[in-house]
């Protein structure tokens, strides 16, 4: 009788870092599942004000505006730095991810100080539902983009150490994805949070 | 540069229509920054992410449109389950029982 082969005898070889995009672009879109999940939250409980402050009462739309702006900027300026790594060209690129670092602190120093107005004021995540939704999914989008400064300081040093090699561009284009997928997220973070919240 | 502009303009003008409420009913505001913002998370896929048919031979677009139909059902089903929830759980206002 044939006995039953389950592997294969000759496996083909894959290319180092090959499936690194594919592998992280599946990453992102599991961390598109949880903002789902916190939308979804605040879909449900957004409305819910617990004769506390709402949203009319706590968004600086001006602010907020100037706020995306630092994003929308900083996937601006991370473009560019890509372009320049595809030429090679280190020294530039380093120049516009250190303008892409200064926009995305300018955002979450921005957010921050709202959120610190917001407390202040006693729009604290306890008060009511409503509260505790949006800090929830601020909360964790500006974790995200803190984590990709880190994530982004981080890459400049290694390039600055090691030069620009085959891995230290994937991690950039990893990086690239990361953020420009933060930058969507956010597009949806002022949409339903804060334009429709006034709208409300 | 073309999905830099997309963008900035695709962003002034939600703000603008909201901070200036210049389409009269909420609802109309409401659909037209929704529909501002479906537009734009396209440009943002297309010009900044590179978003292609092609792109790992079609398992990228395979994986984004999965994540998709998770994200709508989870968003869907959320809003409709606790809405009938909320309405078939209200309590039945007795007005004689107020403080």
């Amino acid at each position: 009788m044939e006995i039953p082969i389950f592997h294969l005898a000759d496996e083909h070889e894959h290319a180092d870092g090959s499936s690194t995009m594919l592998g992280f672009w599946l990453y992102l879109m599991s961390d598109c599942l949880i903002f789902a999940c916190l939308f979804a939250t605040y879909g449900v409980l957004g409305g819910s004000f617990a004769a506390g402050p709402s949203p009319k009462d706590l968004f600086d739309l001006p602010l907020v505006a100037v706020n995306t702006s630092m994003l929308l900027l900083s996937s601006i300026t991370y473009g560019f730095a890509v372009l320049a790594m595809d030429k090679d060209r280190t020294g530039q690129m380093q120049a516009w991810l250190a303008v892409t670092a200064l926009f995305g602190a300018a955002f979450i120093g921005i957010e921050l100080f709202e959120f610190a107005h917001m407390i202040h004021e006693g729009a604290t995540p306890q008060r009511s539902a409503f509260l505790s939704s949006f800090f929830t999914l601020v909360g964790t989008h500006g974790l995200h983009v803190t984590v990709g400064l880190i994530w982004l300081g981080t890459l400049m040093v290694q390039v600055a150490r090691i030069g620009l090699t085959a891995a230290n561009k994937r991690r950039l284009m990893c990086l690239s994805m990361f953020w420009h997928f933060l930058d969507v997220v956010w597009i949806g973070v002022f949409t339903f949070v804060y334009l429709m919240g006034v709208l409300r | 540069m073309i999905g830099f502009g997309l963008s900035v303009v695709l962003t002034a003008i939600p703000f603008w229509l909201v901070m200036s409420g210049v389409l009269g009913s909420n609802q109309a505001t409401a659909l037209a920054i929704i529909a501002f913002a479906v537009v734009q998370i396209v440009v943002h896929m297309i010009f900044f992410l590179h978003m292609s048919p092609r792109s790992e031979d079609g398992w990228t677009m395979m994986a984004l449109i999965f994540t998709l139909v998770m994200v709508l059902i989870t968003l869907a089903g959320s809003l409709w389950v606790m809405y009938h929830l909320n309405t078939n759980m209200m309590p039945s206002h007795d007005m004689s029982q107020l403080p």
